[in-house]
């Protein structure tokens, strides 16, 4: 028998705007002891699933239409708040997605981990604070007796999230829904709290719903998979079988767009190369395959990467000697002493011209404050960086002005780096207008409706506002904005990281495409080592401010020389099984 | 943690004599002086009393005299329209004013919070609308209104209640009162969006995934974080509530210390202006140091940059 039976469930929003029909139709069951992972992009509902089983979705705007959830035997949807809350923590824990947001800053962490028990069980408080210690070791937290009396902020993400999974777990539930537990964390650091989640599986026989947006995460851990689309679930059954062969095309595109290690096309293909959709008559969407989607694939594979050697011997664009920058903290009147913190650490690199750098590394190895430091975004210590054989670090403001045209960056954030208050236009002519670029308005506005067509928007978007956007048609605004006073070099800083793998593959093409037409040269920033090989002719790995390997992208991958690089590339989740 | 309070207590002196040169300037920048509107006397007297009171001195002499005066003798200066040492006049006026301003106090967070707290959980319904609707008219109408029309309607039909006058217990609830209301309401406010800040937190769906009572959740989860602008705004608010307001006092007859403001204001009476300036600016930091302390006991994350191990 099942433990968890979703039966038609049907959760929508209703807003001023209308209606969205977040989970629309949904149906499928998890049995005891086993992991079943929901795939699906952002808005595909996969979230607001699992919300809906516990009650945690604000009603309103939120509103069950209709459906059943069976869990062991009774009715979730109908039950009371008091029955529910029985449940919540005891039954069925959860955990979300950003363990720096989701502990209590106030609370010390045993008290956070011992509430669940508390709440639940009649226990004495001793008790409870053993059971709590013992569920820390077992995630991995050491020294967890002298740790549990610290605050959250004294812990990093990956082991917030081990607290997490021990607040969920210390009541030995018998199903843990997983709200996209490893997104916000780093490969190697994913890769450890992966194992643990298994490993704890198999320890106490919970069942795991496991939602993210990553098919490679799945693979790797879960027995069956659901893939979510618009609200809808579009494909179940066997991980195996999904894998291997997915039979409805927005499942093959969703595998096919994510870069692999082994991916040697030129150009991504997309969902759209699988998927066509069509509106119906009562305003749901209808989804087919392309008829042509083998032929479009064809053609890409047809491109395959062209070789270095091809080219003319590449000319030096960009070199960087020996940089570095240090942060300070404290140091106040009367504060702390001065704490140094060597963001970029004696950092050298060479970027021929027209080629791509890959920069990879985890959060805080400098790979960010090093791009920066290059544009001169962030004042460095020490150190050179010759741009076309000229020395910047040692420009004035206005010396600097002539290269910022030259050299550009594009942000991770889409949704922070557009200002929230310019048009569109306004946004793009900006920088024209800081450079000189074009001698009128209508002469700017012309290069502008020309820019929009080559990332793939229309003019009719000029009047808008950021916030009428998309994520995807925002990072391409950026790409915009950065192409607006013709640099030939552009620092992409995290630029597809906050994207679901259809928009990036879509992102990626196009910044491929943009470089071979306008000869550009990127330095590609990325924590995805997939991403960075796809985008990269060379690259380098940073960790704690320092280069721990660089060189010819294809031949790093290969064989890695470095220890470090070996530990990312185990910890990257199999986007196949045979692997 | 003692570093920091070291420090704190440093950088309040510097306020504190920052406080003291503005002070003095403006008040020697002030036309005329102690006795220009005294009756009239001769130029010999005058010269005698403001040798007496030091005013003869070089500017720049009397400058300086005066903090050394605090320090060596703990004298604030003698007011030259009360003739009597300031620090008597605070110490016979500040007591009153302190027992007022607690009181307001009390009522400002017996009233202010918990109605905070409803509008929070009750949030667009008509008790946070109405909540927030009386919140603002506490805010707009002024002291002079309000304490005027409790004197008529609430004094004049409760017995044991005086209209005005100072000494029994009893006294006090009507200025505190009158008092602690635009505190109350602008802590009801504060209290309203500190809450609904938290409230819209991750962590508080995290509390609620684990099946942790409404309440609970408020009381528990919530509290700490929703109080922290409250509490940022106490401290000066509390400090100008303990220090005495003219027109409450004025108005309930408080032998409070609101009025020698205003005397030693147009009395040009620069040494009790300046030691009550002073005694103010010291309250105010000592009260704003009290709600930081305060800040780092309710958030953890505050008391690294505050400098505890």
């Amino acid at each position: 028998m099942s433990l968890l039976k979703i039966k038609n469930l049907k959760t929508y929003f209703h807003t001023r705007a209308g209606t969205n029909r977040a989970v629309d139709d949904v149906s499928f069951s998890i049995n005891k002891g086993e992991i079943v992972g929901v795939v699906g992009e952002s808005g595909s509902g996969k979230s607001v699933t699992c919300h809906t089983l516990l009650g945690l979705l604000p009603q309103p705007p939120a509103r069950v239409e209709g459906g059943t959830v069976t869990f062991d035997g009774g009715e979730l949807l109908t039950l009371s708040h008091l029955r529910l809350r029985e449940i919540r923590g005891k039954r069925i824990s959860m955990i979300f997605q950003d363990p720096m947001s989701c502990l209590n800053p106030y609370l010390k962490i045993i008290d956070q981990v011992t509430e669940p028990i508390l709440i639940h069980e009649h226990v004495s408080r001793q008790t409870a604070e053993a059971r709590a210690i013992e569920m820390m070791k077992k995630v991995g937290i050491r020294d967890a007796e002298l740790r549990a009396h610290s605050y959250p902020h004294e812990f990093s993400g990956g082991m917030r999230q081990r607290v997490m999974i021990a607040m969920a777990l210390v009541t030995k539930p018998d199903l843990l829904l997983a709200d996209e537990p490893t997104t916000a964390l780093d490969v190697t650091v994913q890769a450890r709290i992966l194992k643990i989640l298994h490993d704890l599986k198999d320890d106490l026989g919970i069942a795991v719903l496991f939602v993210t947006h990553d098919l490679g995460v799945v693979a790797d851990i879960a027995d069956r998979v659901v893939v979510m689309y618009r609200g809808k679930i579009v494909e179940q059954g066997n991980t195996r079988d999904i894998f291997e062969k997915p039979s409805h095309p927005y499942v093959k595109g969703l595998l096919a767009c994510r870069p692999t290690l082994e991916t040697q096309y030129q150009t991504l293909p997309t969902v759209d190369d699988f998927l066509q959709s069509e509106v119906g008559a009562d305003g749901s969407f209808i989804l087919s395959e392309r008829t042509d989607a083998k032929k479009r694939l064809a053609g890409l594979q047809k491109q395959l990467k062209c070789e270095i050697s091809d080219k003319d011997i590449p000319t030096t664009l960009l070199q960087v000697k020996d940089l570095k920058v240090h942060f300070h903290s404290g140091g106040g009147f009367l504060g702390k002493p001065r704490r140094t913190i060597k963001a970029v650490d004696g950092v050298d690199l060479t970027i021929a011209k027209g080629q791509t750098l890959g920069l990879v590394g985890e959060s805080g190895c400098g790979k960010t404050t090093l791009g920066r430091a290059i544009l001169r975004l962030q004042e460095s210590k020490s150190g050179s960086v010759l741009y076309d054989e000229n020395e910047l670090t040692s420009l004035n403001r206005s010396e600097m002005l002539g290269f910022r045209k030259r050299m550009q960056i594009i942000f991770q954030d889409p949704y922070a780096s557009l200002n929230p208050r310019q048009t569109i236009e306004q946004t793009l002519i900006e920088p024209m207008l800081v450079h000189k670029i074009g001698s009128n308005h209508s002469e700017r506005r012309d290069r502008i409706v020309s820019l929009l067509e080559e990332v793939g928007l229309g003019s009719n978007f000029l009047l808008r506002y950021p916030h009428e956007f998309s994520g995807g048609q925002r990072q391409r605004i950026s790409v915009a904005r950065a192409l607006a006073v013709e640099p030939e070099f552009i620092v992409c800083d995290e630029c597809v990281s906050a994207m679901d793998v259809s928009v990036q593959a879509q992102v990626l093409n196009l910044l491929r495409e943009l470089q071979q037409k306008r000869n550009l040269t990127y330095l590609f920033i990325s924590h995805d080592l997939s991403v960075v090989k796809f985008m990269s002719d060379d690259m380098i790995v940073m960790k704690n401010g320092q280069v721990m390997e660089s060189g010819n992208a294809e031949e790093i991958y290969k064989n890695p020389r470095s220890e470090y690089t070996r530990e990312l590339l185990d910890a990257i989740p199999k986007s196949t099984l045979s692997g | 943690m003692l570093r920091f309070l070291i420090g704190r207590v440093l950088q309040g002196f510097l306020v504190l004599f920052a406080l003291y040169t503005i002070t003095f300037f403006l008040a020697k920048a002030m036309p005329g002086e102690p006795f220009t509107s005294e009756k009239n006397i001769s130029a010999e007297t005058k010269a005698n009393i403001r040798k007496l009171y030091g005013l003869d001195k070089p500017i720049w002499e009397q400058y300086i005299v005066y903090p050394k005066n605090i320090i060596t003798e703990g004298s604030f200066g003698i007011s030259t329209s009360k003739g009597r040492p300031v620090i008597d006049i605070i110490a016979q006026s500040f007591p009153n004013s302190l027992m007022l301003g607690l009181c307001a106090l009390g009522f400002a967070i017996g009233i202010g919070v918990p109605i905070g707290i409803l509008s929070a959980v009750r949030k667009n319904s008509w008790i946070d609308w109405s909540c927030m609707a009386v919140a603002m008219i506490g805010i707009c109408i002024p002291s002079f209104t309000i304490g005027p029309l409790l004197q008529i309607y609430v004094a004049a039909h409760i017995p044991g209640l005086k209209v005005a006058g100072w000494g029994n217990w009893e006294d006090i609830l009507l200025p505190a009162f009158t008092l602690g209301l635009v505190s109350a309401a602008y802590l009801a406010r504060l209290t309203r969006g500190g809450i609904l800040e938290v409230l819209s937190q991750d962590f508080v769906r995290t509390a609620h995934a684990k099946g942790v009572s409404p309440t609970q959740v408020i009381l528990k989860h919530t509290l700490r974080g929703g109080l922290l602008p409250a509490v940022a705004y106490l401290g000066p608010a509390f400090a100008a509530l303990i220090s005495g307001s003219f027109i409450v006092e004025t108005i309930f007859q408080v032998p409070g210390m609101g009025q020698h403001f205003v005397n030693a204001a147009t009395t040009r009476d620069e040494f009790l202006l300046l030691g009550l300036s002073l005694f103010f600016g010291l309250l105010i930091v000592v009260m704003n140091l009290l709600a930081d302390l305060l800040t780092g006991l309710l958030d953890p994350r505050m008391r690294q940059s505050g400098g505890t191990d």
